[in-house]
């Protein structure tokens, strides 16, 4: 775990600094030379940071789910520990993600806020977390607490496909990949657009990010454990 | 074959139930006269458009669903009725016998806000009427699958009546925001192929909703 | 349908280090011990103890934190769906549907059970043993308590059950009420299994077998 902790703050403190450190000047090394992507420039330094959240909330989300599936097949309330603390990870990454994305969207987009079919997704998201909480907070034991929040976490997850596949690609949106991009091409990271030391810098990052995740989900388990042995044993 | 008639009896129970103790019409007529006449209110006689009209109806439909499809479970829960139930009969018997029951309730309430807006909003004129049959129809079962299983979830917890909405929602969006598109798509009087979009993504969202909601059930039901 | 009813009045019920746990707790550990058609059960232990958890268990209303409950029927495992329409179950936990009148109750549950096991002589008899006839027509919410109890008797007695479950048999029930459930009692563990959770001596002296519950 140690070399996860390590490796995770490492591997965020060198995109960190490499991200914001890349000359934006033209410069004879050519590798050092910060990429400019039409529309976005200096701006495009946000997607070391913005995609890595978002992607790592829609893991955590996953992963609360396969732990919730798992406690209604063996009904072992370690299970629902692992479920609700990647659950309340996600929920961090998500606000992290849609804080990003909206500084984003007001510099490149001219609001904060502009309902753009990936905006609606994230925003769903973060209700689908806060729901997910009421809920748990509404039943009173254990047992049930961890049934129902599972199967809440199934039924919404279930919806999830609907809002990252479909709904961007029908209506029309701001985002890259959306319907109307006059691109055309997938969401950004996917396309030619995105030059090759730019792409290893973004690929560095959502390793970093996915560490961060691991490490931050077994300290909260670990604790959360120690929470409740503390509770059964009083 | 049993089974049918199980789930059908169940039906007839919540519909007789219904005719005698009224709550969840009751609220239903009160909530959509009220929701509509605040609308009213805050329009002052403007005529609105028509993506306005499609979201004002579906909003109106959504809130006043909220206020009265928990009705299903949380009526057995407050009764003490649902260990009767469950001991007598199938986790899927009870599911399709609330489902059927919710869709009717569903589909009735939204047979009558529509008659409620046809009446008090002159731009309410369907121009597509088959997009407008295949959207309310599809909308009400999609509404209704997702409203049940919700509703057996909040019946076991403590706080039903706020935690309803707040559960529901971030599930129907897709739903609401399909329907609205597809409803302005009638009210503008677009041919049917325009909404097919929308016609299959309901189709698809009703039978995710209903088919997860039916393998899920067993849990929520059986403490 | 006919074979699979003949062969269901030879029933075991068969607990296997069941176990329930609420919030972490254990209420109970590894119980195990076997019923079969002809032999009453009682369930005693002290209040709090889970005596209306197991009998909720056994009947397929709670899910068991560990261990399991199978029914065997000629040494086949039975399906509990199959069982359910012959199942009884008297408990303060199990209500009745108060905007129904009695006889509404009795045909209501009866249809979703889907049996053709209820026989209007039947019915009319156990209404009679139980004082309800002429009442029958009457709403349950203008019932007392004790009423609803007895209610709750010819409800779980209608339909012949294989398995009948007493949570508290005769609380609220007056002398004739208490006296006409322990002539019922003995009669119905002639042929089915009776589970009874009580702390009254006397109730427990109706079983043969007999299991604690709690620490």
């Amino acid at each position: 775990m140690t070399a996860v902790k390590y490796g995770s703050i490492g591997i965020i403190t060198l995109v960190l600094i490499a991200g914001l450190a890349i000359p934006l000047t033209r410069s004879p090394q050519g590798w050092l030379e910060f990429p400019v992507i039409p529309g976005l420039e200096e701006k495009a330094r946000n997607i070391f940071f913005h995609v890595p959240t978002a992607w790592t909330t829609v893991l955590a989300f996953l992963v609360s789910m396969f732990y919730g599936i798992r406690y209604l097949r063996k009904r072992n309330l370690d299970d629902d520990l692992k479920s609700v603390t990647s659950a309340g990870l996600g929920f961090l990454f998500c606000v992290l993600a849609t804080v990003t994305g909206a500084l984003w969207a007001k510099f490149n987009w001219g609001s904060f806020w502009n309902w753009d079919p990936r905006q609606t997704s994230i925003f769903i998201l973060l209700l689908i977390y806060g729901a997910y909480f009421a809920l748990r907070s509404a039943v009173e034991t254990d047992e049930k607490r961890a049934t129902l929040s599972a199967v809440y976490a199934v039924i919404a997850g279930l919806t999830v496909p609907f809002f990252i596949f479909i709904m961007p690609r029908m209506m029309s949106g701001l985002h890259p990949g959306a319907k109307g991009d006059s691109s055309g091409a997938g969401p950004l990271f996917e396309s030619k657009m995105m030059a090759a030391n730019m792409r290893v810098l973004f690929y560095i990052s959502m390793i970093g990010f996915n560490l961060l995740y691991v490490w931050l989900f077994n300290l909260r388990l670990r604790v959360a454990r120690l929470d409740y042995r503390r509770l059964i044993q009083s | 074959m049993s089974a049918l008639s199980s789930t059908y009896a169940v039906v007839v129970k919540d519909v007789q139930s219904e005719l005698r103790t009224r709550y969840a019409l009751n609220a239903l007529v009160m909530f959509v006269v009220t929701t509509v006449s605040i609308i009213l209110f805050a329009l002052r006689g403007d005529q609105p458009s028509n993506t306005v009209l499609a979201g004002m109806f579906w909003v109106v439909v959504f809130f006043t669903s909220m206020s009265g499809l928990s009705r299903a479970f949380v009526s057995e829960e407050e009764r003490g009725t649902s260990l009767t139930l469950q001991l007598i009969a199938s986790p899927s018997v009870i599911y399709f016998g609330k489902l059927l029951f919710n869709v009717f309730l569903t589909l009735t309430l939204v047979f009558g806000v529509t008659i409620v807006y046809t009446v008090v909003f002159p731009g309410f004129t369907i121009q597509s009427l088959d997009i407008f049959l295949a959207t309310v129809f599809l909308g009400s079962l999609g509404l209704a699958s997702a409203a049940t299983i919700i509703a057996a979830i909040i019946a076991k917890a403590n706080t039903r009546g706020t935690l309803y909405p707040v559960l529901s929602f971030p599930i129907l969006i897709v739903l609401l925001m399909t329907v609205m598109s597809a409803t302005v798509k009638s009210l503008d009087g677009e041919p049917f192929s325009e909404a097919m979009g929308d016609v299959v993504v309901l189709i698809s969202y009703c039978m995710v909703m209903t088919a997860g909601s039916f393998l899920l059930f067993d849990y929520v039901w059986k403490d | 349908m006919e074979t699979r009813g003949h062969s269901l009045t030879r029933l075991a019920l068969r607990a296997k280090g069941v176990g329930k746990d609420f919030n972490r707790r254990p209420v109970f550990r590894d119980l195990t011990f076997e019923v079969s058609s002809g032999e009453a059960l009682a369930v005693t232990g002290k209040n709090g103890a889970g005596k209306s958890t197991l009998l909720k268990i056994l009947s397929g209303l709670l899910t068991p934190t560990k261990g399991r409950v199978t029914y065997h029927a000629d040494g086949s495992i039975t399906d509990l769906d199959v069982l359910r329409p012959r199942m009884g179950f008297v408990s303060p936990y199990l209500q009745l549907y108060d905007e129904f009148s009695a006889s509404e109750n009795l045909d209501v549950l009866s249809r979703i059970r889907s049996t053709d096991h209820v026989s209007q002589p039947k019915v009319e008899s156990l209404f009679r043993i139980f004082n309800l006839w002429h009442r029958r027509h009457d709403d349950v919410r203008t019932f007392s308590s004790g009423m609803k109890q007895r209610l709750k008797y010819i409800l779980a007695l209608a339909h012949d059950p294989l398995v009948l479950f007493l949570d508290e048999p005769t609380a609220n029930l007056d002398e004739d009420g208490a006296d006409a459930v322990r002539t019922i009692a003995l009669e119905v563990q002639q042929s089915s299994i009776l589970v009874v959770a009580t702390n009254d001596e006397r109730e427990a002296a109706w079983c043969g077998k007999r299991i604690h519950v709690g620490p």
